[in-house]
């Protein structure tokens, strides 16, 4: 066996090692009592999904799973399970009364996956992997199709390797700005209405509860004032 | 400057004041504030849309050419390449687009100024209405609706217009939403159209599946071209559509919302009930010239709805006490005579009684809304009387309207009905008659109202007893009439507490409204003089034909043959039509006027033929003829069902229990015990673990859910991994 | 390079382990743990066709799942917060008003 040979064998080992990890780290996800375990296991998970997309070619989604995910999402989960802070977890049932339902049907899901995914099932593989680092210039050009009649096409004028990155952002920007703009005002959307749900219902004239020391301190400011006037 | 650039403003700037008066609805609903910003938007933006809908025509007509000048727009529904009928491959798209031809060019003239005129008036007349506003906002968005309605250059922009003016028409119906009979009479009119609108909808798609286009000129030139081929579609087609156009123009079995509508404010049964919306049935059904003529099956029966329509309501018409009701029957009558005409193929006849009676029938309603003003809210004609007096404008103008529409010679109303009937006799003779007795009937009816309403002595103040002569009214009538006395606008309740300081007398209407009316009079005069019948005199077509005719495509030789009457003919059919309409305004004169004012004859006449009487007066009971076929179906079908389940199911279950206590007297108890008892009490079992058991589907649980959910993936996937066929 | 079929199996294993985490969890941040999961599952897939394909669409759609994920977490978040508010409890099966 030649350092070659060796050399090709690391992505798949890289791929072995880093899947092993994700499915171990997801099945534990779903295996740890606490919430915070879980959490910390779908870190892990996200890791390594995102080094999985480096693999394939995907630096910046790879780069947006860890900023995103690793660093948005994951903050929140650990954020509400603090805030939640729930403490008789250990006395309490952790599975649904569907657990093995649930093994059940994820395994005949499963199985139906596995018969799908063969080779030759899917389209022929495009191998032109520096594609995911060029953008098009696109261009409307009228073209006369087989059959005589004339019709505006879209043809690449002319293409310019570059990052992924650059890539990426060249076609959100250019052929998926309206999706891209939609996708804004979904976060919006999203952002307003987890504020509205998440908000403190207060009963009419009641006022925001202040925390028991700042109360303290508004009270004996109160009584400083009062001692400076007398 | 373009036609194009321009077009798309004259419906856009209505339905822009509709936006922004919507807006400050919103904000104040009941319209109080700042009612002159309210009145320079809605009757700005309308008064724009007018000129430049007069410049458009300007510029269509000083361009010379008189085929249809399409502006594209924008593609609204591109659904690509399929087959339609006959293996025509078809690439099907409808457009947005606007058309300005001869025919939609006089229908935007009509919308446009008198739905400005209309708009001035109810200024005056909504001046101490709640919700100003809001009012005018349903007003701008009928303009928008109707003009996109009559200027679409395809059935899917006239069908967006049609459902447009529908939508409308039911808010300004239930305007007084408040008020139970305003909200059913909404409701009314509003199933009563979507029964028409389903008959639209199927002619629109036989037509996308036959001409594989919507597209006005694309479908017309198709079907012009192959006049064989489409005959036997066309029939079909033209009879789905008329379906449509009795929904929307109140003709016979489905006018009867249109009474009905009299609920609104004064200046919507104007707008919309009389001079506009009411005509697009008739604006579609000339516009489809081309394929009802391909149909002299469907032409037949369009001239027959019309015919019966227009003396059927005439009749009811001459027994009517509220003056809104009596109009609304005349409007019913005078779209039969437009439908009788376009039946026989005088299609621009149609249309240039579409215009006239815009003019007198606007006219007519807008000087009742005058009247109704004057009298505090009162709408029963026999506590009016001698209104000449108090509000001589409104007389003057109402009486001119009334010569229009009862086709006295030199009026408007006369020169359209005529050349309608004249066209009539070409049709059948018998169509002619019916339409000569419905033309004298509508002369009595309206000389009737005038002579009651103007002339003798005021009868506002005497209580006359009129509740106790009204029929009772039937409780469990459940869509008869309960507008009947206290229908129409509920100006007297809304806000003109102030008229109590008048001592109750009748008072003239303000400037606005009055101004309105004679604009509308001298319209109603001079109107008519466009189609002067000059074949009399030597001149062939008149100018309102010619001005029409380029959209009466020429089709082969398998079409509708129009036959034109003699000279000699038409002429003795005119002196017949002058006849009667004078005849009808004699009999009212003796009848109702001021000379003879405790006239005893339609005392008389009611007392000689009480049966007749009661059958008019009542609308020939068709409210309660609906109410007791198609309400009274549906109540009997669930009564049937109702009795099914009372004797047989019971029955079943009271058999079993029979023979178990039988069985038990015999004296089995072990039997009963056993086997009865454990048949019983397994059915109970069964029943309630089976229900136990389908309980538990609905266990709220999310999971569940979910676990159903992936399960039907696995299903479908199942299913189409490994069933599928090859 | 490992073959599209090694990455779709990968994905397809850790859609059925958050799939089956879904349905067996009761606590609910877990459950949506899970459905972080899954969707990271779908992700994996678009970014190896993508890489199979040599297309960048596959990699942009990955971008927008990964913002709907972030707002579906942040509403959901939100929702479970308010229910622990109202119930006192985040398990599942304790907001079952809509059973039959």
């Amino acid at each position: 066996m030649d350092s070659q040979q060796l050399l090709s064998g690391i992505p798949m080992l890289v791929f072995f090692v880093i899947g092993t990890v994700a499915v171990a780290s997801s099945i534990l996800v779903v295996a740890m009592r606490n919430p915070v375990h879980s959490a910390l296991f779908l870190l892990v998970t996200f890791m390594c999904v995102a080094a999985l997309f480096i693999m394939q070619g995907a630096e910046f989604v790879g780069a947006v799973q860890v900023l995103v995910y690793a660093g948005g999402i994951m903050v929140l989960f650990l954020f509400v399970v603090m805030l939640i802070n729930v403490r008789h977890l250990s006395d309490e049932k952790m599975l649904s009364p569907y657990g093995l339902a649930g093994i059940g049907i994820a395994l005949v899901i499963f199985i139906l996956f596995a018969s799908m995914v063969r080779p030759g099932a899917y389209h022929d593989e495009v191998l032109r992997p520096d594609n995911l680092q060029r953008y098009g210039i696109h261009k409307h050009r009228k073209v006369t199709t087989a059959d005589g009649r004339v019709v505006r096409r879209n043809v690449v004028k002319r293409s310019k390797r570059v990052g992924n990155s650059e890539a990426i952002g060249m076609l959100l920007y250019g052929d998926y700005v309206v999706p891209f703009e939609i996708a804004s005002l979904f976060l919006l959307v999203g952002m307003v209405g987890a504020i509205v749900i998440g908000k403190r219902q207060l009963e009419g004239n009641q006022e925001e509860a202040i925390p028991a020391f700042m109360a303290k301190v508004v009270a004996e400011e109160k009584e400083v004032k009062e001692a400076m006037s007398a | 400057m373009n036609i194009g650039s321009i077009l798309w403003l004259v419906p856009l700037i209505p339905a822009l004041g509709a936006l922004v008066n919507g807006l400050r609805a919103a904000a104040d609903p009941y319209g109080e504030k700042n009612k002159g910003i309210t009145n320079a938007i809605a009757v700005g933006s309308t008064g724009l849309s007018a000129i430049l809908a007069t410049i458009v025509l300007f510029l269509y007509v000083s361009s010379g050419s008189r085929v249809p000048y399409k502006v594209l727009y924008y593609d609204w529904i591109p659904a690509g390449i399929g087959h339609v009928a006959g293996n025509l491959l078809s690439n099907f798209n409808v457009e947005m687009a606007f058309q300005i031809d001869p025919l939609s060019g006089t229908m935007l003239m009509i919308v446009t100024w008198v739905g400005f005129l209309i708009h001035i008036y109810a200024t005056g007349y909504m001046a101490h209405e709640k919700g100003y506003t809001r009012f005018f906002t349903y007003l701008n968005l009928f303009m928008f609706m109707m003009l996109v309605l009559v200027l679409g250059a395809n059935y899917g922009v006239m069908f967006v217009g049609w459902e447009g003016v529908g939508l409308c028409s039911y808010l300004l119906i239930g305007f007084y939403y408040d008020k139970n009979f305003a909200a059913d009479a909404g409701k009314k009119a509003f199933l009563v159209n979507r029964i028409g609108d389903f008959g639209f909808v199927l002619g629109l798609f036989m037509i996308f599946n036959y001409f594989g286009t919507a597209d006005y000129q694309k479908v017309f030139s198709l079907a012009a071209s192959d006049p064989g081929r489409f005959a036997g579609p066309a029939t079909a087609i033209c009879l789905l559509l008329f379906v449509g156009a009795c929904g929307k123009s109140a003709q016979i079995p489905l006018y009867i919302w249109l009474p009905d509508a009299m609920a609104g404010p004064t200046p919507v049964s104007a707008l919309i009930h009389a001079a506009t919306m009411v005509t697009a049935g008739v604006y579609m059904v000339v516009r489809s010239n081309v394929l009802f003529r391909l149909s002299p099956d469907a032409m037949f029966v369009v001239a027959c709805v019309g015919a019966a329509t227009a003396i059927f309501a005439a009749t009811i018409g001459v027994a009517q006490n509220d003056i809104k009701k009596v109009l609304a029957y005349s409007t019913v009558s005078q779209l039969g005579f437009m439908f009788l005409a376009a039946g026989v193929g005088a299609f621009t006849a149609a249309i240039f009684h579409v215009m006239t009676h815009a003019f007198f029938k606007a006219c007519l309603f807008l000087g009742a809304g005058s009247v109704i003003h004057g009298c505090s809210g009162e709408q029963d004609m026999r506590k009016m009387g001698g209104l000449r007096k108090f509000m001589p404008s409104t007389a003057k103008t109402m009486f001119i309207a009334t010569l229009a529409i009862a086709g006295i010679p030199g009026l408007a109303g006369f020169f359209s009905k005529d050349e309608i009937l004249g066209n009539a006799w070409g049709g059948s003779p018998l169509l002619w008659l019916v339409g000569i007795i419905a033309a004298s009937f509508t002369a009595f009816y309206m000389f009737r109202l005038y002579y009651m309403t103007f002339r003798g002595e005021y009868r506002g103040h005497a209580g006359l007893g009129i509740e106790e002569s009204e029929p009772a009214h039937k409780g469990e009538d459940l869509i008869g009439d309960h507008t009947h006395l206290d229908s129409g606008d509920q100006h007297a309740a809304a806000g003109h507490g102030h008229h109590a300081a008048h001592g109750h007398d009748p008072h003239e209407s303000p400037g606005s409204m009055t101004g309105v009316l004679w604009i509308l009079a001298a319209l109603a005069v001079v109107g008519g003089y466009v189609g002067f019948p000059v074949g009399l005199f030597g001149g062939g077509e008149t100018p309102f034909q010619r001005w029409l005719s380029p959209i009466l495509l020429p089709i082969g030789a398998n079409h509708y043959h129009f036959h034109e009457a003699s000279k000699l003919l038409e002429i003795t059919l005119m002196l017949i039509s002058i006849a009667v309409g004078f005849g009808g305004w004699y009999l009212a004169k003796r009848w109702y006027s001021e000379d003879d004012a405790k006239s005893t004859y339609p005392a008389t006449f009611v007392q000689r033929f009480p049966f007749l009487h009661q059958t008019v007066f009542n609308k020939y009971y068709v409210d309660e003829f609906y109410s007791a076929t198609v309400i009274r179906l549906v109540m009997v079908v669930s009564l049937i069902l109702s009795w099914i389940d009372k004797y047989i199911v019971d029955g079943i279950v009271n058999l079993v229990r029979h023979i178990t206590v039988i069985l038990g007297g015999e004296g089995s108890n072990l039997f009963d015990k056993y086997v009865v008892d454990g048949a019983v009490n397994g059915v109970a079992w069964t029943a309630s673990r089976g229900s136990a058991a389908l309980r538990k589907a609905q266990s709220g649980l999310v999971q569940n859910y979910a676990l159903v959910m992936a399960s039907g993936i696995v299903l479908l996937a199942v299913v189409y991994l490994f069933l599928k066929p090859a | 390079m490992p073959s599209t079929s090694a990455f779709l199996m990968l994905s397809g294993t850790i859609f059925c382990i958050g799939l089956a985490g879904v349905v067996m969890r009761r606590n609910m941040i877990t459950v949506l743990m899970c459905i972080e999961l899954m969707m990271n599952a779908v992700n994996i897939n678009f970014i190896a066709f993508s890489y199979r394909l040599s297309s960048l669409e596959g990699q942009v759609f990955t971008i927008f799942i990964i913002t709907v994920a972030a707002g579906e977490a942040a509403v959901g978040l939100a929702i479970i917060i308010q229910m622990y508010r109202l119930k006192n409890s985040i398990n599942v099966d304790d907001s079952r008003e809509l059973n039959g």
